[in-house]
């Protein structure tokens, strides 16, 4: 695990320098992921401009999940998302090059081409999540605050789960790496709604089987003091970390697995 | 004669090349179809607000999600067509063996993105559009011509999304990395052409102006004949001018570069 942590730390740091060579370039595009990511706030805004209210929930309400799923997913694409690139690896054979080294393929994989870049999706997120909470009414409490770093925290353990999950299944799918597209960003597109919008089957699912709704809308509600999805128990609110936990936990094993499968292409 | 033939030739090529990734297809069809759960919650959950939002009603509504989830990769509204391989082909020099060839650079692009955007048509067009059919009430056309007036406009549009991407490819002959560009025209790309709301949803002069981009000829116009909103003849005349303006300006921008090109050699 520290080994792991060591090598992410200094590939990570490689390519920050490498990245940092090219100032204007690294500029750029990271004001092009944080105008990508501002396009969809844009959308709720422009629904805003023709509604007061969308599920029952206001703008500064919706700002508020918006931001929180975002700067969550954020730190967790920052992170891990070099992980999606893992199918391309190994379609190509270059994934033995990692196999050989004496540190984990993990935190190899995770570092490849660490993006900084990807700060632009946080500093949008967190932008969106500093309005909401100047414009929400929000009655704090001091377990409500205790809840809010935690919530962003876990939830980005959540997503973390998925980026390994989803590529562990890149082992045995190769080119199918698409579908993970569909619950992380997909996920994250999800969130940034209430959940009062969509059909409860859906949120049954992403609280039950993919636990997305553990990463903003079970806490999130709660803080807000709005109506717990499912009627579930205010506790709930709080069970975002050893959700996070487990979560990591399975996708470890399944990563594991995936390795284990792996056969080179032999180029 | 035979300069058909052979554009013919590299657009089955195209068409048959996309083919080849089964696996690939299958995720992007269940991509699409979560992409496009969600949006049918949020614009229900918008048109329960405000009825007639747009002039849609919600079957309409709904229905706009399911042709923008299948004509997504056949318009290549975020890029994703030909273009990556063609910016490819000028970063890495390549380009100079097209340029050799007894063929028309921007027809050969053309033919190739044809026969690939052809392809999604099909195989991710259909299955989503299928699904959302069988999932949600949709408002479709029951006459054969509606559907056909619809094909019509979904081949304009293509048309308009070639023009678009091979611009934006042709700005790697002085940029060379066309990273940069590709990232922002593909986000402008998706937000123009009304693929998170529609543009007649979009209030005031900002509406009035995205209405009139080009990308509003992707999606927004092709949906608009098939739910009956739009006069085909007058969205036919928007998407041919920007077409040929697009094409016409592409092939000026084309001349430009091959005469001051450098190749990069290594």
């Amino acid at each position: 695990m520290l080994d792991g942590i060591r090598t992410y730390r200094m590939i990570s740091a490689m390519w920050i320098r490498s990245t940092m060579t090219y100032r204007a370039s690294f500029a750029m595009t990271t004001l092009g992921n944080f105008t990508a990511t501002a396009f969809d706030f844009v959308a709720i805004l422009l629904m805003f401009s023709r509604v007061d209210a969308l599920g029952g929930y206001a703008l500064p309400e919706i700002a508020f999940l918006y931001g929180l799923s975002s700067v969550a997913f954020g730190l967790a694409d920052l992170g891990l998302g070099s992980m999606e690139r893992l199918g391309r690896r190994v379609r190509d054979g270059t994934l033995d090059t990692l196999l050989v080294r004496p540190a984990p393929v993990l935190a190899q994989m995770a570092a490849d081409q660490f993006g900084l870049r990807r700060l632009g999706r946080v500093t949008q997120g967190t932008m969106v999540l500093v309005y909401a909470l100047a414009t929400v009414d929000i009655d704090w409490t001091p377990l409500k605050l205790l809840l809010m770093p935690v919530m962003i925290l876990s939830g980005a353990g959540i997503f973390a789960a998925v980026f390994i999950a989803g590529a562990a299944f890149q082992f045995v799918a190769k080119d199918a790496s698409e579908v993970q597209n569909a619950f992380t960003y997909g996920g994250t597109t999800l969130l940034q709604y209430p959940p009062t919008v969509f059909a409860t089957e859906l949120v049954r699912g992403v609280t039950f089987v993919l636990p997305l709704s553990f990463v903003n809308w079970l806490p999130a509600t709660y803080v807000l003091g709005r109506p717990i999805p499912l009627g579930l128990p205010d506790w709930v609110a709080f069970l975002s970390p050893p959700v996070a936990v487990a979560c990591c936990a399975l996708a470890g094993l399944a990563w594991r697995a995936g390795l284990r499968s792996y056969r080179s292409t032999g180029s | 004669m035979d300069s058909g033939r052979l554009y013919l030739a590299v657009g089955v090529g195209g068409f048959r090349r996309y083919a080849t990734y089964r696996a690939a297809m299958v995720a992007g069809i269940f991509t699409n179809t979560v992409f496009g759960l969600i949006l049918v919650y949020t614009y229900t959950a918008l048109w329960d607000e405000r009825p007639q939002l747009g002039g849609y009603d919600l079957a309409q509504a709904v229905t706009y999600v399911w042709v923008g989830q299948s004509l997504f990769k056949t318009l290549a509204n975020g890029g994703g067509g030909v273009e990556g391989e063609l910016m490819e082909r000028i970063r890495t020099g390549d380009i100079a063996v097209d340029l050799y060839r007894p063929a028309d650079l921007q027809l050969w692009w053309l033919a190739a993105d044809l026969g690939r955007s052809s392809f999604e048509l099909l195989a991710r067009g259909v299955p989503p559009f299928v699904l959302g059919a069988l999932l949600f009430d949709l408002a479709l056309p029951t006459d054969a011509l509606t559907w056909l007036a619809f094909l019509v406009a979904v081949m304009l549009a293509m048309l308009v999304s070639f023009g678009i991407r091979y611009l934006v490819a042709l700005s790697a002959f002085w940029l060379l990395d066309g990273t940069g560009v590709a990232q922002m025209v593909m986000f402008v790309g998706w937000f123009c052409s009304g693929m998170i709301l529609p543009l007649n949803v979009f209030p005031g002069l900002l509406g009035e102006i995205v209405r009139a981009l080009p990308w509003s000829a992707l999606l927004q116009a092709p949906a608009d004949v098939l739910l009956g909103e739009g006069d085909p003849l007058g969205t036919y005349a928007f998407q041919a001018m920007w077409a040929v303006l697009l094409l016409a300006v592409g092939r000026l921008v084309q001349g430009m570069a091959t005469q001051r090109v450098v190749v990069q050699g290594g």
